[in-house]
């Protein structure tokens, strides 16, 4: 081989390699920005909304995805990521895109019905087989020995619906007050040899690397995980009292209204209320707002009783200040080591 | 300078490899074997050992599987991503790799240390910095965000993001290579074609470039692995969208992320076998090399193994 050919094969190559990447195809393209735990469920939406829009208008959408931790994919938004419509963790992530950057306005969650979170989900507990160490209660991850893996709540949605679950039920038990419940969080993260930064990490630590007792997880994402790796190998527990999720979603009108994309995009989001949409919801674990769908899918979600954070800590504004923020009091009860 | 010397590498000398060994510079058979020894199971353990896992997993459900992960629609274009981003970031590396190492090693000027300290900031800089860099600069809350939105250009969450931010971390590939390369030869033979009535474009394309081409090469090949292997600043700049900005390695974590082992894996082999190929490249260059060397060009060859 010459160093001319040398040259001409590495140009060659290079040349290749710029060949135009594959087109859409599609009439219109939408982004849909959301978090970590909806890659299967969106899948699915998408692929039953495009046929819908087609039966419809006659126009072809393809639907993009992006997936990431929740307050990440919020942040990539407000730096200038193009969502067409926002499916996120919580309100907060939403409320962050519309303060900092002004890409919708603030009361968006008044757009859409059961406030603008078409399905829900709850906070369960997901052990090995057998369940070894007895877990039934939030109780019973206080105790000396059982060791918890949750997400760490500065970075992941998931993990702070795990915090408050666990304040609320402390709250709730019979001369619970705040120092009780400050209490049992604070001994409930002492159990937590590791924070792993967002839910699918965290699921992929204690079932692929088998670390820990108990994974406080989404009820979705622990149903997931189970069909996915093994019904033999983890047990579902539920809990007396839960937290009640209200994943949100949201068109973002600066994007839509330069793309030109309005219509469609709030159509997309429509669907989600639909009873074909919400028995995919159903299908991939989520809990669906009309709960016929449920039972058409054939599927059964247990009885819990359910708080949500509006209720017990007066919004997420709130909770996020009195909580989460840098210095609040996880950033005092988290000692690592201690 | 001083580092740059240093970093030159030494000839072939007694002892070295392919030079005849003696019995005097030769350790005692069984210190010679607990080393090889030692070598070899770190080789196995830290490198044979994920190779293997990597294809085992990806082959786990057969070939036919394994193919068809790979033919998948938002894996090909996280290939094509891939291979358009190093086909972009290394040419333009190449350019400046050569002006700079050029410019460093032939004159002197006022601030060139700056100037070298500058090609080594990427090497220092954790990866996820030099992506945020690139996002608090063209981010729609950065400094040039607005009038990029109101131009309608994008550069983060998208293509030429990607592409800036592989440029970055590769920058300092080439020039590493050349510059200590470029300091040892001096500047003898471009003074003597010079005085002979050569323009300077003349001397670089027949007397200099012939003395570099196997650094540049090399520095090239080096380039080009990490540009196709970057992770933590593509991460940041890529906004994650599936089959449009995702390359090779970060559809690897998606795919890992949804369970879909099999299909993570083959990506993931299809990069091992890119790094491959690169390593058999670079012994072919340095192999290349160094008969070259033995025919009687005198010229110092590239770094790394000598």
């Amino acid at each position: 081989m010459s160093g001319t050919r040398i040259w001409a094969s590495l140009l060659g190559f290079g040349l290749i390699s710029i060949l135009p990447s594959i087109g859409a195809g599609a009439d219109i393209t939408l982004l849909n920005v959301s978090y970590d735990p909806t890659r299967e469920l969106y899948r699915e939406i998408n692929e039953a909304f495009a046929k819908r829009w087609q039966a419809k208008t006659g126009k072809t959408v393809e639907i993009r995805q992006s997936h990431g931790g929740a307050g990440k994919q919020a942040r990539a938004v407000i730096d200038g990521l193009e969502a067409d419509v926002v499916t996120l963790a919580q309100a907060y992530d939403i409320d962050e895109i519309a303060a900092r950057a002004g890409l919708l306005p603030a009361d968006w969650q008044k757009r859409l019905p059961y406030n603008s979170s078409p399905y829900t989900s709850t906070i369960v507990f997901l052990v090995r087989k057998g369940n070894p160490k007895g877990i039934k209660n939030w109780d019973d991850l206080v105790k000396p020995g059982v060791k918890v893996i949750s997400p760490n709540p500065k970075t992941s949605g998931g993990a702070r619906y795990n915090y408050l679950a666990a304040w609320g039920y402390a709250l709730q038990q019979p001369g619970g007050d705040e120092a009780k419940a400050r209490e049992f969080v604070t001994k409930l993260f002492k159990n937590a040899p590791i924070l792993p930064t967002g839910a699918r990490d965290a699921t992929n630590t204690f079932v692929q690397r088998g670390i820990g007792d108990v994974l406080l997880a989404w009820e979705n994402e622990a149903l997931l995980a189970t069909k996915e790796l093994g019904k033999d190998k983890f047990e579902l527990i539920v809990p007396s009292v839960s937290i009640l999720a209200e994943p949100p979603v949201a068109v973002v009108d600066k994007v839509v209204d330069k793309r030109g994309t309005r219509e469609v995009a709030t159509a997309y989001l429509q669907f989600l209320y639909s009873d074909e949409a919400q028995q995919i919801v159903a299908r991939n674990h989520y809990r669906p707002r009309v709960e016929a769908a449920a039972k058409a899918a054939g599927v059964e979600f247990p009885k819990v009783k359910l708080f949500t954070v509006d209720e017990v800590f007066g919004g997420w504004n709130k909770a996020h200040k009195a909580h989460f923020a840098s210095g609040a009091t996880f950033d005092r009860i988290y000692r690592p080591g201690r | 300078m001083d580092t740059a010397l240093i970093l030159q590498p030494t000839k072939p000398q007694r002892g070295g490899i392919g030079g005849p060994s003696t019995p005097a510079t030769t350790e005692p058979l069984a210190v010679r074997g607990v080393l090889i020894t030692i070598a070899l199971v770190f080789l196995g353990v830290f490198l044979g050992a994920p190779l293997a896992v990597v294809f085992a997993e990806a082959f786990a459900k057969g070939t036919a599987a394994y193919w068809e992960s790979l033919r998948e629609p938002d894996a090909l274009a996280a290939i094509k991503l891939t291979l358009l981003t190093a086909a972009l970031a290394v040419p333009a590396n190449l350019v400046f790799g050569v002006a700079a190492s050029w410019a460093i090693a032939k004159f002197d000027f006022v601030g060139k240390s700056v100037l070298i300290t500058l090609i080594d900031l990427p090497f220092a800089v954790s990866p996820v910095i030099s992506g945020l860099i690139y996002v608090l600069l063209f981010g729609l809350q950065g400094w040039l965000g607005p009038w990029l939105a109101a131009h309608d250009i994008k550069i983060i969450f998208a293509v030429p993001g990607i592409v800036l931010a592989t440029i970055f971390v590769t920058f300092p590939f080439v020039a590493r290579e050349l510059i200590p390369l470029m300091q040892a030869q001096g500047n003898e033979e471009e003074e003597a074609a010079l005085s002979l009535g050569a323009s300077g474009w003349q001397t670089f394309r027949r007397v200099t470039l012939p003395n570099i081409k196997w650094g540049l090469l090399y520095g090239v090949i080096l380039c080009n692995a990490r540009a196709m292997g970057e992770f933590g600043a593509v991460s940041v700049v890529s906004g994650h969208i599936r089959g449009l900005t995702n390359t090779m390695p970060l559809h690897v974590e998606v795919l890992y992320n949804e369970y879909n082992f099999v299909a993570a894996f083959a990506v993931a082999s299809l990069l091992a076998v890119l790094a491959l190929v690169t390593l058999a490249v670079k012994s072919a260059v340095e192999w290349r090399y160094r008969r070259e060397l033995k025919r009687g060009g005198a010229t110092p060859g590239p770094g790394g193994p000598a």
